[in-house]
């Protein structure tokens, strides 16, 4: 069991990393990048923004976190 | 050699150096301090480990169909980029400490020599711990180059890159029997997470049926606006925590 336990937590650890937030954010923006394309609008700059929002927000929050610790 | 290839080639061989290179440094460490022949068994097995992940993992791969393996393929590149990046960005910005593989190496020849005697015959302690060093690091690069690998139908391409780096690096390490320490592997990785983040971005989007302006040159723009978006970011970032510790004082 805990041998599963630990292969479950390396997986988590390798794909989702430090910020969950990431995978949710790039999963949710895929989907509704591929509702758009599949009703014909044009959703290439969907993902970009996306990914740009994350990752300011990401930061900023380990930004944010650092101070409140120190 | 198209510019995706090139672009295949060089994402792969960075990324490829950058993980060698952590997993050269925990295996001199062990060999340095414990025993040699133990580390290098740990490693010889690990490497046979990877090989077997690889060769059960490609050609799954390859068999999806191209939307679907560059959507998967794509979003997972995209989170394991914006990872890279995100650590990238914080190390620059002064958040997270600086990868530094003379600390690595004496931190790990430290728990090595804490670790007990040398047994004789195999050391275990060495073989563990040279083999997970080896397969853990050696799974980024099994990552990287499958997934690159198999959106370009070009396996053996990342493949290749992805041993030489291999090559390369573990050439430097034995032939000095010191860890890499000049290899700029701060900045590496931020070139890594633009490179992983862009191709994921392109990808990604092309996966679930979203047509770039230009096709596959549209690359040509992503990659550096992913780089100056995260050059801009450390850069206010920085502002961010100056103006906080100028507030503080």
């Amino acid at each position: 069991m805990n041998r599963i336990r630990g292969l479950l937590r390396f997986l988590w650890d390798f794909v989702v990393g430090d910020d969950w937030r990431i995978a949710v954010a790039v999963t949710s923006a895929l989907l509704v990048t591929l509702v758009l394309s599949n009703n014909g609008v044009t959703s290439w700059w969907l993902l970009p923004v996306a990914v740009a929002a994350t990752l300011t927000a990401s930061v900023c929050g380990a930004a944010r976190n650092r101070r409140q610790s120190a | 050699m198209t510019g995706t290839q090139i672009g295949l080639v060089a994402s792969v061989f960075i990324a490829c150096t950058v993980e060698a290179v952590e997993a050269l440094t925990i295996v001199l460490a062990v060999g340095a301090t414990r025993s040699w022949r133990s580390a290098m068994i740990g490693l010889g097995v690990a490497l046979a480990a990877l090989a077997a992940v690889t060769a059960a993992l490609g050609p799954a791969l390859t068999e999806l169909p191209i939307n679907v393996l560059r959507a998967v393929v794509g979003g997972l590149l995209l989170t394991f980029g914006l990872q890279w990046l995100r650590k990238a960005i914080l190390r620059a910005g002064g958040l997270k400490a600086l990868h530094d593989e003379e600390a690595t190496f004496t931190e790990q020849a430290e728990l090595a020599l804490a670790a007990g005697t040398v047994e004789n015959g195999l050391d275990s302690y060495a073989f563990f711990v040279s083999f997970k060093g080896s397969f853990l690091e050696g799974l980024e690069v099994v990552f990287i180059a499958l997934t690159f690998g198999s959106n370009q139908k070009d396996v053996p391409l990342a493949a290749a890159a992805a041993t030489a780096a291999v090559l390369v690096v573990a050439c430097a390490g034995f032939a000095l029997k010191a860890p890499l320490a000049r290899v700029p592997e701060n900045t590496l990785k931020f070139v890594v997470g633009v490179m992983l983040t862009s191709f994921g971005l392109f990808w990604g989007s092309e996966g679930v049926h979203a047509r770039w302006p230009g096709g596959e040159t549209a690359l040509l723009v992503v990659i550096p606006a992913v780089a100056l978006f995260a050059i801009a970011t450390i850069a206010s970032l920085r502002r961010t925590l100056s103006a906080a510790a100028a507030v503080e004082t």
